[in-house]
């Protein structure tokens, strides 16, 4: 394997970014129904940030489970998930958001796909990551942002 | 479009033989498994790692099974005696025992796993020094027992001792998430199997191969190896080699392979 996590120790330090005193915390993050009207920061996302974030295998590494077209300069899409063509037209922002905080929140319990900004995850996680969320609120609303732009053909 | 997307791909559809050996690599799952069918990993790989496995020339893997061979035959410690001078030959002795560990361990009272057992024979046999987990003696050994139960089915005696709780403790860990990603074995080898995590086909993540070899990393990797590996990705903790909790999951991921044949040593990428 090792190609999807290849970047697991350099996860740890770009992980481990001090949160911003003006984030919401991901304790506090409000859900209402299946998505979060409220932006984790106050700061607009920037979709290009957010596309690299998508396709870093040390961050989002959304690529690992999800097919993205204008992404396929990258190599080795996976198909864990469904591809996200499209997918601002499926979902909207809000909606987005939470998918990506907390996607256990819109699917089900059972989904594989890891929660992004949450602590409410899986038991022993490794030492120095210890109360850390996989991505900081900025690098959530970067996502939100990209996925924005992914709209099909009309 | 020109996208590098690898479509669901199925186990591949082609039959196993090495060195005259049939291999199977497709079985009735044992009652109570979440599959109707269990899957080698063999299945899963490309072409060239599948054509590697079936060639015993071409696979680098044999090397440690010669290896194993002259350990086998070499004397160490206090006692002067080799595993040969007890155990004789052991494409007759050892012939099919790796197909069925871990076994119950009554004096330790705890399962054993051949790297368990032949720590025990080192240190109460010959007066060794036990092998520290994965020095290169461990896994040739390990290896070379292995391959003399090639071909044969994988199956294991639960009734033993108390195997079962351990199966039981075994598959409460297989569906336990961890680590920061929040993965279980069964995220990936279960609900993905078949699937593609970046460039990787994911496999049922069975156990009748180890040790492998792998391409990736240029050796040999025993299955504690790899089972912390795949726990590391997730970013969690690893537990160590031979715990309680790497023991029970090795009872339990074995049982999920009841009835495929050992294939070691497999060939992965
Ligand atoms: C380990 C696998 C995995 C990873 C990594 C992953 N996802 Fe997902 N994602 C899924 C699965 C599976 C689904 C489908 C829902 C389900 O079956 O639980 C999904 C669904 C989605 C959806 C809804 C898609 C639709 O068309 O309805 C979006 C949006 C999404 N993911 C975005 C992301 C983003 C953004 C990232 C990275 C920051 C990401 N995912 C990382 C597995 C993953
Ligand atoms: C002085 C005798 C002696 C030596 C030397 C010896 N063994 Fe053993 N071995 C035994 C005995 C007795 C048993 C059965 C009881 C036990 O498990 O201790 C056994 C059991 C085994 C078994 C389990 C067989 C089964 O059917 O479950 C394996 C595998 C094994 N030995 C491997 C080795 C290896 C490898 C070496 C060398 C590193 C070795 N032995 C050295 C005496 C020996
Ligand atoms: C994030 C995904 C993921 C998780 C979680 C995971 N694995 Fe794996 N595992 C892989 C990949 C990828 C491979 C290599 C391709 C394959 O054989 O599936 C692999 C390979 C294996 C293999 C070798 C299969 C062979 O035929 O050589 C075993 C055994 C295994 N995993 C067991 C486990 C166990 C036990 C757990 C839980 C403790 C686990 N895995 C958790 C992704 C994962």
């Amino acid at each position: 394997m090792h190609r999807f996590f290849v970047c697991a120790v350099m996860a740890g330090v770009l992980g481990s970014q001090v949160a911003i005193a003006s984030d919401i915390a991901p304790t506090d993050v409000k859900f209402e129904d299946t998505s979060i009207g409220q932006s984790l920061t106050g700061v607009p996302g920037n979709p290009e940030e957010g596309a690299k974030v998508l396709a870093n295998r040390g961050l989002g590494n959304c690529l690992a489970c999800h097919a993205v077209t204008p992404l396929e300069s990258e190599q080795f899409h996976g198909n864990v998930g469904p591809s996200l063509d499209g997918v601002a037209d499926r979902w909207s922002a809000e909606e987005l958001r939470a998918i990506v905080v907390n996607a256990k929140h819109i699917f089900t319990e059972q989904t594989v796909m890891p929660a992004f900004y949450s602590l409410d995850y899986g038991i022993n996680p490794r030492k120095d990551l210890e109360g850390k969320t996989i991505l900081t609120a900025q690098q959530v609303e970067d996502v939100v942002a990209y996925l924005g732009t992914l709209k099909e053909p009309e | 479009s020109s996208l590098a997307v690898v479509a669901y791909a199925d186990p591949v559809d082609d039959s196993l033989e090495i060195d005259g050996t049939p291999i199977i690599t497709r079985a009735k799952a044992p009652e109570g498994h979440p599959f109707d069918e269990v899957l080698s990993g063999w299945l899963f790989r490309e072409a060239e790692t599948r054509a590697t496995e079936a060639d015993s020339f071409a696979n680098p893997g044999m090397l440690s099974v010669e290896r194993g061979e002259e350990i086998w035959n070499t004397v160490e410690g206090a006692a002067g005696k080799s595993c040969a001078s007890c155990h004789n030959d052991a494409s007759e002795t050892m012939k099919d025992v790796g197909a069925h560990f871990p076994k119950w361990d009554a004096a330790a009272n705890k399962p054993k796993n051949l790297e368990l057992q032949i720590n025990h024979c080192r240190t109460e046999q010959m007066g060794a020094e036990p092998y520290k987990f994965d020095a290169e003696g461990q896994v040739a050994l390990t290896t070379y027992i292995k391959h003399q139960s090639l071909g044969t089915p994988v199956s294991i005696d639960l009734k033993e001792g108390e195997m079962q709780s351990w199966w039981d403790k075994g598959k409460e860990l297989y569906y336990t998430r961890t680590g920061q990603l929040d993965f279980s074995c069964a995220s990936c080898h279960e609900q993905s199997m078949g699937k593609y995590i970046r460039a990787d086909h994911l496999s049922q993540g069975q156990n009748n191969g180890f040790p492998t070899y792998r391409f990736n990393t240029g050796g040999m990797v025993s299955l504690h190896n790899r089972f912390r590996g795949c726990i590391r990705d997730t970013r969690a903790e690893m537990p160590a080699a031979f715990s309680d909790e790497l023991m029970a999951l090795e009872v339990y991921v074995t049982w999920r392979g009841t009835g495929l044949s050992v294939e070691t040593p497999a060939v992965r990428q």
